[in-house]
């Protein structure tokens, strides 16, 4: 028995972790570094349909147990990721989760149509939660209704299944996540970035060129986990959990809170080996919980 | 091949005003191909910060697996690693980048050496080496102040060294294109790291000769897989729109990136 595998909708899982999109390029970055066919999946850069440069520098600035970025969605477009970034990808013996953005409907369904017949790609991840894009991303992420007819727009093309990616800069996440399992989402991934804004010391001006930047890393670990909490108790479809992982308890605990499986973005910046390290150190912590299988985990927080 | 290698502090001392000069040895030293090439340090074990700090290089000793870097207290981060001492283990991913082409000038030949501030110290190790194989150099280094001048004999015992200060306290009063204007232009090629400013100045000084520059950007990953610290390139230059400085570069030819 493989004590770490995960069955989700289109996603064979041999074990739960893989890095968060946007935080793991297309693979080649890391695939020199090692073999990446022994993540359980990888979450993709996002794709759109036209090449985009993304935001004037800088892009990054870094915080109190985390960093803010803008980096505005750079990705060579969907043609160049069709064909330059997957059919690289073929030769690992691991699953494509695709991140599809857009700035309007139509955008979003080509991207979807198409790089849902890649062999690779497994499943799609709906990015209507980017901050740093001005038009498109957030604003079908902060609507319930919009949110909805989005994802039931994209099912309705996608050859695979589709998860929605929620962003935590709304009022309340949970009517989002019932509104896009309502629009047909196979699962749901979250959190993006929370919106955030960090000031020069001396000019007491935004670092950041796009002003405002997405928060990630430790610090927003305990709203993920709050928010992975809520969602997984109102929605029946499985949540891909992520937020300021790091670590192998990190992992517990967002699978403890409700996730069915757990993404590592920001800590791949920091540690280019920490997804193999956190795969390597999982038995043991289940040894050490009493746990037979990873899956026993889930939703341990609030279940009776 | 890049590798995360936790190495060993041999020595760590101040040689200037907030300039530190810090030897550390490794395997990592071993996979080193060229000057200008950079590690990516983190200077806590903790998260606070989270992110690691991108220092060039700027002398190898491959039989000690031995390499130096010196680096400049800013922020909080260079605060902590100035903090190090003897002996501590840091861990260090790299190396990172490509860096600069020692091939691009032949035995006999002529290079001219611009540096300025924090940007002089990968200038050595290339002086090493381009010196090692009978270059003959010529160093120009600008600095805010007497006060952090660094390494000013060590570079003079490879070549002719210039140094300038924007106060005049030592050598010439201005900037590096002071004494570049002062001095011959009978040379073949010409290699320079420090701020966006004076690589603009010193790529239009010398629009006409070969030359590579050496970027700083703010840095993500360090690897390439971040997207942060991305330049535009100037059309024709390159088949890029775009080039990311740690993995692409920080060393470019002149001309490709748009500054």
């Amino acid at each position: 028995m493989n004590r770490l595998a995960i069955t989700l909708p289109g996603l064979q899982l041999k074990n739960p972790i893989m890095p968060a999109s946007g935080c793991f390029g297309f693979g080649k970055e890391y695939g020199n570094l090692y073999d990446l066919s022994q993540l359980g999946a990888i979450m993709i850069k996002a794709t759109t349909l036209e090449t985009r440069y993304g935001n004037p520098t800088p892009r990054v600035a870094e915080t109190s147990s985390g960093m803010l970025n803008a980096i505005g969605l750079q990705n060579p477009g969907l043609q160049g990721v069709l064909q330059n970034e997957l059919p690289w990808l073929e030769k690992f013996d691991v699953p494509i989760i695709a991140n599809v953005a857009g700035s309007e409907t139509e955008d979003y369904v080509e991207v979807a149509k198409e790089i849902s017949k890649a062999p690779n790609v497994h499943a799609l991840e709906l990015n209507i939660s980017c901050p740093n894009v001005k038009c498109g991303g957030i604003t079908f992420g902060t609507d319930p209704a919009v949110a909805k007819e989005l994802t039931a727009a994209v099912k309705a093309v996608s050859s695979v299944p589709v998860y929605v990616k929620l962003s935590p800069n709304v009022a309340d996440i949970k009517s989002m996540a019932i509104a896009v399992e309502a629009g047909g989402a196979d699962g749901i991934t979250m959190i993006n970035t929370l919106i955030g804004m960090r000031l020069d010391e001396k000019t007491g001006k935004p670092v950041i060129a796009n002003k405002t930047g997405g928060l990630s890393g430790p610090a927003v670990k305990p709203v993920a986990i709050r928010m992975v909490y809520e969602v997984s108790q109102v929605v029946n479809i499985p949540i891909i959990g992520m937020g300021g992982v790091t670590c192998v308890q990190d992992v517990i605990d967002f699978m403890s809170a409700g996730a069915s499986a757990v993404a590592v973005g920001t800590a791949n910046f920091v540690d280019p080996f920490v997804c193999p390290t956190i795969i390597e150190q999982l038995p043991g912590k289940l040894d050490e919980l009493k746990i037979d299988h990873i899956s026993e985990l889930i939703g341990r927080s609030h279940r009776v | 091949m890049i590798i995360q290698d936790l190495m060993t502090i041999g020595s760590q001392q101040q040689i200037a005003k907030n300039i530190f000069e810090m030897k550390l040895t490794g395997k990592l030293v071993g996979e080193i191909s060229s000057p200008g090439q950079f590690v990516h340090i983190r200077v806590s074990d903790s998260f606070e910060p989270l992110l690691r700090r991108p220092i060039s290089i700027a002398n190898i000793n491959k039989e000690k697996n031995e390499m130096t870097i010196i680096y400049r207290t800013e922020g909080h981060g260079t605060q902590l690693l100035s903090q190090k001492r003897e002996g501590d283990i840091v861990n260090v991913l790299g190396p990172l980048g490509n860096g600069f082409p020692v091939e691009e000038t032949s035995a006999g030949q002529t290079a001219v050496l611009i540096g300025g501030g924090i940007g002089v110290p990968p200038l050595y190790e290339l002086s090493k080496q381009l010196t090692a194989k009978g270059v003959n150099c010529i160093h120009i280094l600008g600095f805010q102040s007497d006060d952090v001048v660094f390494y000013e004999e060590e570079f003079a015992a490879l070549g002719d060294t210039h140094i300038a200060t924007v106060d005049g306290s030592n050598g010439t009063a201005g900037f590096v294109t002071n004494i570049m204007s002062e001095l011959t232009d009978e040379f073949e090629t010409f290699y320079s790291c420090g701020p966006m400013p004076m690589l603009s100045a010193v790529q239009k000084a010398y629009v006409h000769k070969k030359g590579f520059l050496s970027f700083e950007q703010r840095m993500g990953c360090g690897i390439g897989a971040c997207f942060a610290c991305v330049c535009h390139t100037n059309e024709n230059a390159t088949d890029k729109a775009y080039v990311k400085v740690c993995s692409d570069g920080p060393v470019f030819p002149a001309g490709v990136v748009q500054i």
